[in-house]
């Protein structure tokens, strides 16, 4: 009942049905008369199909139907690619739903089965016989650039050739002359030189993907059920593929089992789902196994990275120059060709005043899952790169990473900061952050305690990670002058009842962060309504206003936006009825916690509860008022906003096994103010062992032949209860200065600060060893390894 | 070949003629029609499936049906009296131990095996007691605060 609200650590609302059972996933809808489809996958990385007999598997006991390439043809359009990357040389090469001629990874669909039953669907794929030549395999970004590599496609979507399995080569460049910097630096101060493998991760969302869709062959309407993190996204893409008209169309995302960027492409199965319920006249429902998310649900990172930083002898970053061969897999997914572009090269500044800097990326297809979005999407991959050659400048002039942070952060600012990159920064104190996180772990304590050398042949690591991050994607001009097909904005509808409930329709699209919760409260905050009182419906295309989708960290800084407008509108509208039915002036009207009143007159005030009652019986409206209390708004923010904060790991790292021992993690984050303080907490823990799981375990591995090595999670090495240490979070609050609500944004600053943070730890421990690099993930054998290579030098 | 199976799920007895080859999970979600519990792999690794089978947890994705014939399985559905939710409901819920909710059904019951076990665990127990659940959301640190919670709530019953 009072703004404070706004800040306050409630418990979630979504909690109770997720702890009883009751929740709704995909997985969990059975429609009457459904039927189950099944994918047969490549088993082949790179292969042409020289047969297929399906005759066995259509003779399946419970078998409806068998599809293969050419069934398809005419029905189901190539998958779109949306991010339109401009200035460079974008090439896009077809993607079929189903491959027809030639498989180009391990996990391509082949064919799909649907039958009466899943087991009957599963059991009548294993009968499907499919002839393979073999073609020649590369899975690594870099040598499929090389000239000699075996080449995947043959022309793209415009008839073009795709040289070198390039799908684009695209540039950044800003500030002064980068190369004279470095010719300045090679003469006078320090280059600093080093490669950086960002290993394909496999995101791995809890909930595998699937769909249910029901088509109405008497109405042509079609329902699609999807784990997906933007319903109205694949509404537009479901519509462009599958040819029903979009007003025809619903897509529900009911309960979403995490996604981590997953589940914002669009996937050729579950537009087969829908092939198959018109195909069929029967609802259909498709559901991958683990091992088939693996294969096929879109990987993140994939990374070749050679960096350069020049430097003054003093610490001073005078340039940044980098190459970077981004793996693409074998078709780009949906939004994929923005994110080692966009998300990456345009933070590649970071917390830092960079004088000039090139970045050239080559986007490449290789043999592999497409790779999307995954949790950070670029800027992990650019804060990495940045922090890693900061330690190793700080390392080669024997200075404190935290000095040489020092020397070269923007100053603090609170209204606006353009960047190299052009990029404009809306709020930040860099210094501040890593002050404060200094301060409250006792680092220069740590270091003393370092300095007394290893205990029981354990060395002491402390890694430090500085970031910035640009989200709450972002204003609709910018993302078509960057290519991306689609608007950014976010749209939200307020509805009071006459009871004074209000229901709220969002576009937004959560899947497990727990908005429910804080957009009920913004509502709360700002018109005095009790959070209780407020039901939040999103994620049906049918009942929600457009909405772009929960990724990029934007659903409360965007979508909440939306929201406070909205709820504005409606306190406006309330003021001048409440004034009316207090044969008031307007301008003498003040607002309180829900009441409207008389200026000096509190006691005979009008409720928000009253003012809803009344428009919406509307007996007694001012002359011109409509009836009735709602309100839509389209919030199309003016500028990105740009969390940050500074991360710090303690490692210990025992040098006879390799083992890295994480025995500390502090974090201190920046969104801005928070309106629930225990669901940032909660992204940041996530966001952190996510970052952590790169640095340390995960990684996905193709072998010569591009089979997933890692094609299980007995084999993807997750991040588990007992690897981990007690994290400690912290904060401060920097208020967007361009936002409604002041709120920057929190889902993925854990995991971009905190790779950065567990390698830098380690690296700093085996100083004393002589290690200069490992390959992540720091596996005990891979740092065992280093240890005796660099005593052996 | 199918073979007859009764087991009681949640306090009710459940006779169905099955496969052998039928898992206990798939029995649950799609023969009793209780999807609260979950299918996250197929490699016995995450846990999402875990269930109480006589009391004891066990990982229902490894378990065939038959294996249950005669058993008392209690799911996520069974752990509430009523309206009254479980101690480990409420704690998950009051710590923030759960985020996008799939990996919950399982990660409770795997918490009731270890409290069950070892009623006033310490943090590192609880680390260890959950390695076989896996949650990609929380990080874990508010599920071991949930687990903690619970323990000291049962505890405080006893007294």
């Amino acid at each position: 009942m009072s703004t404070r609200i706004f800040g306050s650590g409630i418990r979630r609302r979504e909690d109770p049905r997720l702890i009883t059972g009751s929740a709704t996933y995909t997985h969990d809808i059975t429609l009457p008369g459904m039927a189950y489809a099944a994918m047969l996958r490549s088993s082949h990385a790179h292969a042409r199909i020289t047969r297929i007999d399906t005759e066995k598997a259509k003779a399946a006991p419970g078998v409806l139907a068998v599809y293969t390439g050419g069934d398809i043809e005419g029905a189901l359009q190539p998958m779109p690619c949306a991010w339109l990357l401009p200035d460079s040389n974008l090439r896009i090469a077809p993607y079929p739903c189903i491959a027809k001629d030639v498989v180009r990874y391990t996990g391509d669909i082949v064919a799909v089965v649907v039958a009466e039953r899943m087991p009957q669907a599963h059991d009548a794929v294993e009968l499907i016989e499919v002839d393979y030549e073999p073609l020649p395999v590369v899975t690594d970004p870099e040598k499929a650039a090389a000239a000699d590599a075996p080449q995947l496609h043959g022309k793209d979507i415009n008839g073009d050739d795709i040289p070198g399995n390039q799908a684009f080569h695209w540039t950044v460049a800003g500030g002064g002359d980068v190369d004279a910097a470095f010719a300045e630096a090679e003469a006078n101060g320090v280059v600093i030189k080093e490669r950086i493998l960002q290993q394909r991760l496999i995101p791995n969302a809890m909930e595998p993907r699937g769909a249910v869709a029901q088509y109405n062959r008497a109405t042509g309407e079609l329902t699609l059920w999807n784990t997906t993190q933007n319903p109205h996204i694949v509404r537009f893409l479901c519509s462009v593929v599958t040819g029903v008209p979009e007003d025809k169309l619903r897509v529900i995302a009911p309960e979403v089992g995490g996604g981590f960027g997953s589940k914002i492409a669009a996937y050729p199965a579950d537009f087969l789902t829908v092939f198959c319920s018109k195909s069929l006249g029967r609802p259909v429902k498709w559901i991958e196994t683990r091992s088939e998310n693996y294969q096929a649900t879109t990987h993140g990172r994939d990374h070749v990275q050679d960096v350069e930083l020049a430097a003054t002898k003093d610490g001073k970053i005078t340039g940044l120059r980098c190459t970077v061969h981004a793996g693409m897999g074998a078709y780009l997914s949906t939004a994929a060709p923005g994110i080692p572009t966009i998300l990456h090269g345009l933070m590649l500044s970071g917390c830092y005043t960079i004088p000039a800097l090139k970045e050239d990326v080559y986007g490449v297809y290789t043999n592999g899952v497409p790779v999307e979005a995954y949790r950070g999407a670029g800027r992990p991959e650019a804060t990495f790169m940045l922090e890693r050659v900061i330690d190793m400048l700080a390392s080669e002039l024997d200075l404190d990473p935290a000095d040489v942070r020092r020397r070269n952060f923007i100053p603090k600012f609170d209204d606006g900061h353009e960047v190299v990159t052009t990029l404009n920064y809306d709020s930040g104190d860099y210094p501040g952050a890593l002050d404060k996180l200094l301060d409250h772990t006792g680092y220069a304590a740590l270091r003393e305690k370092q300095k007394a050398g290893p205990a029981n042949g354990k060395y002491l690591g402390l890694g430090l990670s500085s970031y910035v991050e640009i989200c709450g994607l972002g204003p609709s001009q910018v993302a078509g002058a960057i290519g991306f097909q689609g608007g950014l904005w976010e749209s939200a509808i307020v509805r009071f009842h006459p009871t004074g409930k209000v229901h709220v329709f969002i576009g937004a699209s959560p899947h497990g962060q727990g908005e429910e919760t804080t957009f009920a409260q913004i509502v709360a905050s700002e018109i005095g309504v009790d959070a209780g009182d407020v039901k939040i419906f999103h994620g049906d295309t049918d009942s929600t206003p457009m909405g772009w989708g929960t990724y990029g960290s934007r659903t409360t800084a965007v979508g909440g936006a939306a929201l406070a407008l909205a709820v504005r509108k409606i306190r406006d509208k309330a003021k001048v009825l409440a004034a009316h039915l207090l044969e008031a002036s307007v301008d003498d009207m003040d607002y309180e916690d829900g009441k409207f009143f008389v200026k000096g007159s509190p006691d005979k005030a009008k409720t928000i509860q009253d003012i809803a009652l009344m428009a919406n019986v509307a007996w007694n409206m001012p002359e011109g008022m409509e009836a009735g209390l709602e309100a839509s708004t389209f919030y199309d923010p003016p500028n990105f906003v740009f969390p940050y904060g500074a991360h710090l790991a303690v490692v210990e790292v025992d040098a006879s096994t390799g083992h890295v021992d994480l025995t500390g993690y502090t974090a201190l984050d920046d969104c801005g103010p928070q309106i629930n303080p225990i669901i940032v907490e909660g992204q940041v823990h996530g966001g952190i062992v996510q970052g952590v799981g790169q640095a340390l375990w995960e990684g996905a591995a193709y072998d010569e032949n591009g089979q997933l090595v890692t094609g299980s999670m007995l084999d993807y090495a997750l991040p588990r209860a007992d690897l981990l240490p007690d994290l400690d979070v912290i904060s401060t609050v920097t208020r967007s200065p361009h936002h409604p609500l002041g709120v920057k944004g929190i889902g993925e600053a854990g995991t971009i600060a905190s790779t950065a943070a567990v390698y830098n730890a380690v690296m700093d421990a085996l100083r004393p060893l002589g290690v200069k690099r490992v390959d992540m993930p720091l596996t005990p054998e891979r740092v065992w390894r280093a240890i005796q290579e660099a005593k052996g030098s | 070949m199918k073979v007859p199976v009764r087991i009681t799920v949640n306090g009710r007895l459940i006779e169905r003629e099955v496969e052998p080859r039928l898992l206990l999970v798939h029995f649950l979600r799609v023969f009793v029609e209780l999807t609260g519990t979950k299918v996250g792999c197929d490699t016995s690794q995450c846990g999402s499936c875990t269930v109480l089978i006589d009391g004891v947890s066990a990982k229902s994705c490894t378990t065939l049906a038959v294996q249950a014939d005669g058993a008392s399985v209690t799911t996520v559905e069974g752990l509430a009296d009523g309206e009254k939710l479980h101690p480990l409901q409420e704690s998950f819920w009051n710590k923030h131990g759960l985020q996008c909710g799939f990996c919950t059904p399982g990660m409770i019951l795997a918490s009731h095996e270890l409290l069950r076990t070892n009623p006033s665990p310490s943090d590192e127990e609880i680390r260890h007691g959950l390695e076989g659940n896996i949650c990609r959301c929380t990080g874990y640190q508010n599920i071991v605060r949930a687990v903690k919670d619970a323990a000291g709530a049962a505890a405080g019953a006893d007294q």
